[in-house]
C-alpha cells in the first residue's frame, strides 16, 4: 500500500514537471500538439494525485498503523469520521490535499476554458503545474505522508480539539479557498505573460475567484464556530496567526472581486487588479506556510521543521516572479479611462479597496512582526488583541458605510443633491436606529453604537434596491411582486447576489458589536447549591456527572437556569479526558441559545476541584447568533452570484464569436 | 501507462498533422476584440443607467448628464467596429 502512495506521488511530480517545461516550451515555440500534451499532463495529475489520496484515506479508515502518519495522527478508538479527517490534521496529509485540490481545480479550470481562451490557456498551464510542481516535490522529498516503520500497538490519537464536526469541514472549505486563487493567479500571469491582457482572463475566472473566496469565508465562519463551541475560552475569533492567515487571502480577494468591477466596466485599474490577484494567491501561500511550518510556535521550531524553509524560498519566487512580471508588463496595462470624481462608484469601490488593502496589510503586520523581533532580537513580541481591534474599528467602521454608499452612487459621477434625494431614507433609517438604540441603553459602547447606526443604514440601503428594481420590473414587464422580485434577481445575479452578500456582512457586524461590545460577563467558584448571576440569569450549580465513553471520560457540571424569575433549563459544562492521545483534556462549554432574541448563555467551566466545586465563567452574548446566520445568507449571496447566466454567457460567445469569425454579429 | 497514453495522445491522434503551430489572434484579432470589449461595456453602462434611473437609484439630472457620453462611447464603439483596422485603430485598443 505505502508503495502505491509513493509510487503515485512519483507520477505526479513527474507529470507535473512535463507540464511546466513542455508548457513553456510549448508556449514558448507556438507548438500546438505540445501545448495539448502539457495540458493533459496536468489534467492526469489529478488522477495520479487522486490514487496517492485514496491510499492514505484508506491506511487512516483501516488504522493501519504502519504508516507514520496514521500511528501519529490516529489511534484506534478514533471514530472513522475522525480518523478520515485526520487526513488534513498533519503537514503531510495537508500538503497531499492542496496537491489534490490543486491538480483537480487546475486541470478542470484549462479544460473549460481549452476554447474560449486558447492562446491563454497555453501559458496558463504552465503556472498552475509550477505551483503543483513545488507541492509534489515537498510530498516526495520532503515530507511524505506514506514513510513507513515497524507499526506500534495503538496510534497518537488524534488532538482532541480536532475530535468536532466542525473539523471535518472546515480545513477542506479552507484549503479549497487558498488554492482556488491559484487558479485566478494563473490566469492573470498566462494573462501577463502571452500579452494578452484583455478582459478574458477576468471572465474565465470570474466564478473560481467567487468559489475561492466563498469556501474561504465559509471556513473561516466555520473555524469561528468550532472555536466558539471547542475551544472553550467564551469568543470565536482570538486574531490567531492561524486565523489571521485565512483572513488575510480573503480580505485581498474581497478587493479583488470590487475593482474587478471597476475593470470590467470602465476599464481602469489593470494593473491594481493583477497586483491584488497576487497579493491574495501569496497571501494564501504565506497562510499555508504559517500554519505548516511550525513558525508561529516559534522561530527555532520553524528552524526544525523540514517544510519553513522551502516555504519561505517558493513565496520570494512567486513574489519576484509577480511582481517582476507585472513591471515587464506595465505598458500593456494603461487604462485608457481616469477617475472622473472623488464622488462616483468607481470611487467608493477604490476607497473600499484602499481600507480592505490596509485592513489586510495591518493584520499581515501584526502576524509577521513577531516573527521578526524573535529572529532579529531572540524574543517575539506579541501583537495582542487592542491592536488588531483597533485597526478593525478603524477600517472595518468606514467599509461598513460605504457598503451602503457605493450601490447608491452613480458611475462616473453624481451630483450631490441627486445624491441627498437618494441617500434621504437610509439615513434616515440610521438616524432612527442611532436615538432608539440610546434611548434603550445601547450608548453605553460607542463603536458598538456606530456599528449599529451604520448596519442600519446600510440594511436600508439593501432593502431600497429590491424594493425600486422590483417596482421597476413590475412597471416594465407588468409582472406580480414575487414574479418581478425573482426575475429581478435572475436577471442580474451578481448584483443582487452581492446585495445579499452584504447583507450578510451586516449581520456578522451586528453579531460581532453586539456579543463582543454588550456581552455580560460574571466568574466565581462555586460548590453544589451555589448561584450565580449574569445579565438577568441566575445559575445554580446542582451536582457533578461523569460518563465514559469509548474514546475519553467525559465530567460535567449540571446547573439549573432562570430567567426572570422562572426555571428555564438545564445546562452542562465541564471536560473530556481523552484515552488517546492519553491524559488530553478538552474543555466542554455549556451554550444555551434564544432563538428569538439571537442571545447565547455560554458556560464554561475551567476548573473542576476534588472536592466537588467548579471555577465558572459565564457570558450573556446578544445577537451572536446573527454572526452563524449571516453564514447561511452569505452562502446564499454567494450562490445567487455564482450561478450561470444564459444571458450573460450568450453575450460573451456573440463577442468571442463575432472576434473569431473576424466581423461584427448583427445582435 | 495509462499517464503516458494522455500525455502522448496529442500525438497519437495526429502523427503527422497539417500544422503544428498554435492558433492566435492577430494584430487585427486582437483590435477587434478590444473594440468588441468596449462596445458591451458602454452597452452595459447605459443599460444599467437606464435601469438605475428607473428605479429612481439615479436621479434625473445625474441621468441627463451621463446619458449623452454614454450613448456616444456606445455609438463609436460600435462604429469603429465596422470600420477597416486603418481607420479604427484610432479607437480604443488594448
Amino acid at each position: 500500500m505505502p508503495e502505491l502512495g509513493r509510487a503515485a506521488l512519483i507520477v505526479s511530480l513527474g507529470l507535473v514537471v512535463f507540464a511546466l517545461v513542455a508548457g513553456a516550451a510549448a508556449a514558448l515555440t507556438r507548438r500546438r500538439r505540445l501545448a495539448l500534451s502539457a495540458r493533459n499532463a496536468l489534467i492526469a495529475s489529478f488522477g495520479s494525485t487522486l490514487v496517492a489520496s485514496a491510499v492514505l484515506a484508506t491506511a487512516l479508515v483501516r488504522h493501519d498503523f504502519a504508516f507514520e502518519y496514521v500511528a501519529s495522527h490516529t489511534s484506534r478508538a478514533l471514530p472513522t469520521r475522525y480518523a478520515l479527517s485526520a487526513f488534513w490534521g498533519g503537514q503531510e496529509g495537508s500538503l497531499l490535499l492542496w496537491l489534490l485540490v490543486l491538480t483537480g481545480l487546475g486541470g478542470l479550470a484549462v479544460w473549460v476554458n481549452r476554447k474560449k481562451a486558447r492562446d491563454l490557456v497555453v501559458w496558463v498551464v504552465p503556472v498552475i503545474a509550477g505551483v503543483a510542481t513545488f507541492f509534489a516535490f515537498m510530498l516526495v522529498v520532503v515530507a511524505s505522508p506514506f514513510a513507513t516503520s515497524a507499526p506500534p500497538p495503538d496510534g497518537a490519537g488524534l488532538n482532541p480539539s480536532l475530535q468536532n464536526p466542525y473539523m471535518v469541514a472546515h480545513p477542506p472549505l479552507l484549503y479549497l479557498g487558498y488554492v482556488g486563487l491559484t487558479i485566478p493567479f494563473a490566469f492573470a500571469m498566462g494573462a501577463l505573460l502571452s500579452g494578452r491582457t484583455d478582459e478574458r482572463w477576468i471572465v474565465a475566472t470570474r466564478r473560481w475567484t467567487l468559489i475561492a473566496w466563498t469556501a474561504l469565508g465559509l471556513g473561516q465562519l466555520l473555524g469561528a464556530h468550532w472555536a466558539y463551541e471547542e475551544v472553550g475560552w467564551g469568543g470565536y475569533y482570538a486574531w490567531d496567526p492561524v486565523e489571521n492567515a485565512a483572513l488575510m487571502p480573503w480580505l485581498a480577494a474581497t478587493a479583488y472581486l470590487h475593482s474587478v468591477m471597476i475593470q470590467e466596466k470602465r476599464g481602469m485599474l489593470k494593473v491594481w487588479n493583477v497586483v491584488l490577484v497576487s497579493l491574495a494567491f501569496c497571501l494564501s501561500l504565506y497562510g499555508t506556510f504559517l500554519t505548516r511550518s511550525g513558525v508561529i510556535n516559534s522561530i527555532h521550531s520553524f528552524a526544525q521543521s523540514p517544510l519553513g524553509g522551502w516555504f519561505l524560498g517558493f513565496i520570494v519566487v512567486v513574489t519576484v516572479f509577480s511582481v517582476g512580471l507585472i513591471f515587464y508588463r506595465l505598458p500593456l496595462l494603461k487604462a485608457r479611462t481616469r477617475l472622473e470624481s472623488l464622488v462616483s462608484r468607481e470611487a467608493t469601490f477604490l476607497y473600499n479597496n484602499l481600507l480592505l488593502v490596509a485592513l489586510c496589510l495591518t493584520i499581515l503586520w501584526g502576524v509577521t512582526w513577531p516573527i521578526l523581533s524573535e529572529a532579529l532580537n531572540g524574543e517575539a513580541r506579541v501583537v495582542g488583541r487592542p491592536y488588531y481591534d483597533f485597526f478593525l474599528r478603524a477600517f472595518g467602521l468606514p467599509l461598513l458605510l460605504l457598503m451602503g454608499i457605493g450601490p447608491l452612487v452613480a458611475w462616473r459621477r453624481a451630483s450631490l443633491r441627486g445624491l441627498a434625494k437618494t441617500f434621504a431614507w437610509p439615513v434616515a433609517a440610521s438616524l432612527v436606529t442611532g436615538v432608539v438604540l440610546i434611548a434603550l441603553g445601547a450608548g453605553s459602547s460607542t463603536p458598538g453604537l456606530i456599528a449599529y447606526t451604520f448596519s442600519a443604514f446600510v440594511l436600508a440601503t439593501i432593502v431600497l434596491e429590491f424594493v425600486r428594481g422590483t417596482r421597476a420590473r413590475r412597471a416594465l414587464a407588468g409582472e406580480p411582486w414575487p414574479v418581478a422580485f425573482s426575475s429581478l434577481i435572475g436577471r442580474n445575479r451578481r448584483r443582487y447576489g452581492g446585495y445579499i452578500v452584504h447583507a450578510a456582512i451586516v449581520l456578522l457586524a451586528i453579531g460581532v458589536a453586539g456579543s463582543s461590545a454588550y456581552q455580560h460577563v460574571n466568574e466565581a467558584r462555586l460548590k453544589p447549591g451555589q448561584t450565580l448571576a449574569v445579565g438577568g440569569y441566575l445559575l445554580t450549580y446542582q451536582a457533578l456527572a461523569q460518563t465514559k465513553n469509548a474514546n475519553a471520560t467525559e465530567v460535567r457540571a449540571v446547573l439549573d437556569v432562570r430567567h426572570g424569575g422562572t426555571t428555564i433549563g438545564t445546562m452542562r459544562a465541564g471536560k473530556n479526558v481523552y484515552t488517546a492521545p492519553a491524559g488530553d483534556v478538552s474543555n466542554e462549554v455549556g451554550i444555551r441559545t434564544n432563538y428569538l432574541t439571537g442571545e447565547d448563555l455560554f458556560v464554561i467551566a475551567e476548573q473542576v476541584y476534588g472536592d466537588g466545586s467548579v471555577d465558572f465563567r459565564v457570558f450573556v452574548k446578544p445577537l451572536v447568533n446573527l454572526i452563524w446566520l449571516a453564514g447561511l445568507v452569505f452562502l446564499l449571496g454567494s450562490v445567487i452570484a455564482l450561478w450561470p447566466d444564459a444571458r450573460e454567457e450568450r453575450r460573451l460567445a456573440l463577442r468571442y464569436g463575432e472576434v473569431e469569425a473576424g466581423a461584427p454579429a448583427s445582435s | 501507462m495509462l499517464c503516458v497514453v494522455v500525455v502522448a495522445l496529442p500525438y497519437l491522434r495526429e502523427p503527422q498533422p497539417s500544422s503544428d503551430r498554435l492558433e492566435e489572434p492577430d494584430a487585427a484579432g486582437r483590435r477587434r476584440l478590444a473594440l468588441a470589449e468596449e462596445r458591451d461595456r458602454a452597452l452595459a453602462a447605459l443599460k444599467e443607467l437606464e435601469f438605475d434611473h428607473r428605479t429612481g437609484t439615479i436621479s434625473d439630472d445625474d441621468y441627463r448628464e451621463l446619458v449623452g457620453p454614454l450613448r456616444r462611447d456606445a455609438a463609436q464603439a460600435l462604429k469603429a467596429l465596422e470600420l477597416p483596422p486603418a481607420v479604427g485603430d484610432q479607437s480604443p485598443t488594448d
